[in-house]
């Protein structure tokens, strides 16, 4: 199917099946390899990415449900080549290990913020759990979204 | 998966059309439960119709009822303020559902269409399953069966239905508006989830050509005083053991009503209105409570793993009633 795709504020033409989910498209067919693929099963959040401003899942949605939409990825959110202050914050407060899960937890922590569900570590943690980390930094985690959110 | 044409539908009539005239056609929305169905092999339909930018994701109140579009997000109907001030129960079944993200994603009409998380039904590796493969049996029974159903089970399954928002519509006597190509209809329900009898492959009385349109909830003062008491494995992001939808109304210091549907212990939302008849003139306090909820579980039927949800069920009911009292 032919399809064009609206990913951080740039238009990208391409032919796709319509079997791709979004999260194979953007590493696959568009070389956005910071959008991880962990279990491709939806309850990771490792492929955590925003459409229209909402954090998805984009292993549990195909590319071509998306013509018009407007997609966000972790590569689009710093900006002229500064840090956005959730990437700054995580790194401050080393909220990661190995850094598999990273950009989804980054993604779903900008979310998180501008959602007003960062407000104390029990809220940021209930609203933070669909993003698994196996490394298990989520202290480090949840230290990073709450200085970020302040 | 198997290969599948992609297609967005203009509106609901447009397709209605598609389902009747083609049965390998199916319908996709929120995606979260249909794209994990394709992954597995669970389904494979040729045939891909895009309902999810259909104008139906209405949530309002209007005329006595809730009307909820059956496109409306998790999210957004957990979040409305109408629904948080006069159903509780249902702000917070959502709130406590998936993660996040799925909750941006799925849509309330795919919700009620979700199947069982039976682990033989989910295997990556076929095991008898007979929702899976008619006539393949059901594993589960003679297996482990820790979180399978103590009601309404029959020996071709013992699934539980996994959604959460569909016990506190029951509690609520919610109905569900569905679209097919002779009009509409409007099932409660007990109406439009079927218990497995011979043929657990059918979750719902939903006719292939049909879709939902809607969900409508009769606007109760009773429903003001309501709760939902998740109980599950770990704090957050899983799936219910045992769930409880309550809500109260007092006659002055007594119960005058009360609401109760459970969730992770049948294969639909399982009402005990004969726990509610008990509950009235009772006093809001433990023992008397169980007293009148206790013979609710008489007919209760357990397995050889799932004994323990009885007694984990019926102190649910108790808390989740003094929640909805608003004891602490």
């Amino acid at each position: 199917m032919d399809l064009t795709l609206h990913i951080n504020g740039v238009e990208h033409r391409m032919e796709i099946d319509a079997r791709s989910t979004l999260c194979d498209a953007l590493r696959e067919r568009l070389g956005l390899t910071g959008t991880k693929k962990g279990c491709d099963r939806g309850e990771c959040g490792a492929c955590t990415v925003h459409i229209n401003g909402k954090r998805v899942l984009s292993c549990m949605t195909f590319a071509v449900m998306h013509a018009g939409d407007q997609i966000t990825t972790i590569e689009g959110i710093a900006r002229d080549g500064v840090l956005h202050p959730v990437q700054a914050a995580f790194i401050e407060h080393d909220g990661f290990q190995c850094g598999y899960c990273t950009s989804g937890q980054i993604m779903s922590a900008v979310a998180c913020i501008s959602e007003g569900n960062a407000t104390d570590g029990d809220r940021i943690r209930e609203w933070m759990s669909g993003n698994i980390c196996r490394c298990a930094a989520y202290a480090n985690i949840v230290a990073a979204v709450e200085a970020a959110a302040r | 998966m198997k290969p599948f044409t992609y297609e967005r539908a203009g509106d609901v009539a447009g397709a209605v059309a598609v389902l009747h005239s083609d049965p390998a056609a199916s319908l996709i929305a929120g995606g979260t439960e249909l794209v994990n169905w394709l992954k597995e092999g669970i389904v494979a339909p040729a045939r891909l119709i895009d309902v999810g930018r259909l104008p139906l994701a209405e949530i309002e109140l209007r005329d006595g009822f809730l009307h909820i579009g059956a496109l409306a997000r998790m999210s957004e109907v957990s979040a409305h303020p109408d629904v948080r001030a006069r159903f509780p129960a249902i702000a917070e079944a959502l709130e406590e559902s998936a993660s996040p993200q799925l909750r941006n994603m799925a849509t309330m009409g795919g919700n009620l269409m979700q199947k069982t998380r039976c682990p033989y039904f989910r295997a990556e590796t076929a095991l008898p399953c007979n929702k899976r493969v008619p006539g393949s049996g059901c594993a589960a029974l003679a297996g482990a069966n820790r979180s399978a159903a103590l009601f309404g089970w029959s020996e071709h399954c013992v699934a539980t239905h996994p959604s959460d928002v569909a016990v506190a519509l029951r509690a609520f006597d919610a109905v569900v508006r569905v679209v097919g190509p002779s009009g509409e209809r409007v099932l409660g329900l007990d109406e439009f989830y079927r218990l497995p009898d011979g043929a657990p492959d059918r979750e719902t009385t939903l006719a292939r050509d049909e879709m939902i349109v809607g969900i409508d909830v009769p606007s109760a003062p009773i429903a003001v005083r309501s709760r939902y008491l998740k109980v599950r494995e770990r704090s957050s992001y899983e799936f219910a053991l045992v769930s409880v939808a309550a809500a109260v109304e007092f006659n002055g210091t007594k119960l005058g009503a009360a609401r109760i549907a459970l969730g992770g212990v049948a294969p639909r939302p399982w009402r005990l209105r004969g726990a509610e008849e008990h509950l009235a003139g009772v006093a809001l306090e433990p023992q008397a409570i169980r007293a009148a909820i206790d013979p609710a579980f008489d007919d209760a039927r357990p397995l050889a793993h799932n004994a323990f949800k009885i007694e984990l069920a019926k102190r649910a009911v108790v808390r989740a009633l003094l929640m909805a009292g608003g004891v602490k």
